[in-house]
């Protein structure tokens, strides 16, 4: 059963790290400050009104602006922001490793929002930023929480403990407890076949997966090569009793994004729990 | 330094037994032959569905590029020459990444095809990148006209496969995959046609190997002595494709293995090209196995990509070279 004070520590390292503001780009308004937030390295960013012209360099970033209703106010975001489907009409300012600086400036943002350090800054900063209510930002994560809480509730309890590989990529990469993938595998009650020490996305030995005889196999990219055909795998039970969960690319995306979609993303893998569920009856 | 290279053979094939027989000793928790119980089911499958094959499989691939290396190398008269100099590697990232963008997204249902058709893509694209190269070239009669254009092809294609690779993030892993190589996935099948090309590349590089003895004396003088350079060199190259390219869609591109496993046996045997082929396609086969079992041995339960470790044990051995003759590798 999901355990609130373990749940949100993660939440508010992945999804509250990533905000850091660009104050250089802050414009030079008459005082009267109206907006002030700290970010993640420390520094006080002050607007003289809430943001109205926003560049977001991170998929969750741009999701969680978005969802805040701020669409709107995005004048720029990233090549991987695709969600919700309106953004990925606006202008693409490189990614987060390497930003467009010169779109960006041309753009004159407010503030540029964009990953940084791991320690969390005040997640009702955004909602700040954007100038809503002081207790917008509480009532989305409300939402979120109650969606996540309807999801690990959904899982069959016939499914709780049982050991889960996730696979990344094909190559192969595995998720590990400690990725943000991982973290929703737990809180929904399974257990990564993966042990913490391996690292977030180790590559690993496929004989790794075999011997460990994992009873659900989940794929986040589409398999290149059926399961079956790869060498040794027809001999796992997960794989004879096609106890496989594939998640879309949309969905993967999802699940990978320390976004405000990850509530919908746990209720996703809780689903196909739920199917497993039914067809070993 | 001189050494008779029947003692050279039977030396490559002492080693390749005994490290045939560590790695299948070596799984995914580091070395494990004598941990109990062998006799499960599971067992015996990760043994012989897994273990072996890829052992197996390392060893031929390694064979191949060696061979293929060992070609590249007499043909050109060039000691640096390597089997990816014809755009060969470029070619095979431009062909899996097309079919990659065109059918990655397939779902388990047709995935059947999309095996067969990511080999068969790599391989198709490296067949073509050779073809375009010998195009370019206007046939094979100028080596230097050769190589040009197989840089320029090679230049090329692999700037369309990075283009192609930027329209869709999502292909970025399995071709990242593919650049740094990997024979986790090898089973029996793949074995089984790896080992009848190289069988087949070996006959027939041995039956040119004194064209490549008599073009060691220059062109010129080849000619001169009556050998069929035409024909020998269409078919040489043909060898050397096949060889090139069975082993890069099976196993993705393996850095350093063609150049340094030849080169290693032309610095130190001293014999015709019929012994330089063979024992290039063996010291290629001990080569990849051992790094393969290190690739798996160093980080168990994780796995180092097998370039990693050909990368850095061949450019080890380069710069060794370099240090012992001041004159310069050659």
């Amino acid at each position: 059963m999901l355990s609130l004070p373990a749940f949100i520590p993660a939440w508010r390292r992945l999804w509250c790290s990533a905000l850091w503001v660009g104050a250089w780009w802050v414009l030079t308004l008459p005082v009267q400050a109206s907006v002030t937030v700290r970010d993640d390295g420390g520094r006080e960013i002050t607007l003289s009104q809430p943001a109205q012209r926003i560049v977001s360099l991170l998929p969750s970033l741009t999701e969680t602006v978005c969802i805040l209703g701020g669409c709107s106010r995005l004048v720029g975001v990233d090549r991987y922001s695709n969600w919700p489907a309106s953004v990925q009409s606006f202008p693409r300012m490189g990614g987060g490793i390497d930003p467009n600086i010169e779109a960006i400036v041309a753009a004159r943002p407010d503030v540029v929002l964009l990953a940084g350090s791991t320690r969390g800054a005040d997640r009702l900063a955004l909602s700040q930023l954007l100038g809503l209510p002081a207790n917008e930002g509480l009532r989305v994560w409300r939402d979120i929480e109650s969606t996540w809480i309807a999801s690990a509730a959904s899982v069959p309890k016939m499914m709780q403990g049982l050991r889960v590989y996730f696979e990344v990529s094909s190559i192969p990469y595995g998720a590990g407890p400690h990725s943000f993938i991982g973290e929703t595998l737990t809180q929904l009650g399974l257990v990564n076949i993966i042990s913490a020490d391996m690292g977030p996305y180790p590559k690993i030995n496929p004989e790794f997966v075999v011997r460990a005889q994992p009873d659900i196999i989940m794929l986040s990219d589409s398999p290149r090569s059926s399961l079956t055909q790869r060498p040794g795998w027809s001999a796992m039970q997960a794989v004879q009793k096609n106890r496989i969960c594939v998640f879309n690319q949309a969905d993967s995306e999802m699940l990978a994004r320390a976004g405000p979609r990850l509530a919908e993303a746990a209720k996703r893998v809780a689903e196909c729990l739920q199917r497993l569920a039914r067809e070993s009856r | 330094m001189m050494h008779a290279p029947k003692a050279w053979m039977w030396g490559l094939l002492l080693v390749s037994s005994l490290l045939l027989g560590l790695g299948c000793g070596v799984g995914s928790q580091g070395w494990e032959a004598a941990v109990p119980p062998w006799n499960t089911a599971v067992s015996q499958q990760i043994l012989w569905d897994i273990r072996v094959p890829r052992n197996v499989g390392a060893w031929i691939g390694g064979a191949l590029l060696g061979l293929s290396g060992a070609v590249a190398q007499g043909l050109f008269r060039n000691p640096l020459a390597d089997p990816y100099l014809l755009g060969s590697s470029s070619g095979a990232s431009l062909g899996l990444s097309l079919y990659l963008i065109a059918w990655g997204g397939s779902a388990i249902s047709d995935a059947s095809l999309g095996r067969l058709g990511l080999t068969g893509a790599a391989f198709l694209g490296a067949v073509l990148a050779v073809v375009m190269t010998l195009l370019l070239s206007r046939g094979l009669q100028q080596s230097l006209r050769l190589l040009l254009a197989g840089v320029v092809v090679g230049v090329v294609l692999g700037a369309l496969s990075t283009l192609v690779a930027l329209t869709d993030p999502t292909i970025w892993q399995t071709m990242q995959g593919f650049m740094l190589g990997s024979v986790v996935m090898i089973d029996q099948a793949a074995c089984t046609l790896l080992g009848a090309v190289l069988l087949v590349c070996l006959i027939l590089a041995s039956a040119w190997s004194r064209v490549l003895d008599a073009l060691y004396l220059g062109e010129d003088t080849a000619r001169s002595l009556g050998m069929p350079l035409t024909s020998a060199r269409w078919g040489l190259v043909a060898v050397m494709s096949l060889a090139t390219g069975s082993a890069v869609a099976q196993m993705g591109l393996i850095a350093f293995i063609g150049l340094a496993a030849p080169h290693a046996i032309r610095s130190t045997v001293r014999a015709t090209h019929a012994w330089l082929l063979i024992l290039s396609a063996l010291m290629g086969g001990v080569l990849l196995l051992a790094s393969d079992i290190l690739a798996r041995l160093l980080w168990a339960p994780e796995e180092l990509p097998v370039g990693v470790i050909t990368s850095v044990l061949g450019g080890g051995y380069l710069l060794w070279r370099l240090q012992r003759s001041p004159q310069g590798v050659a």
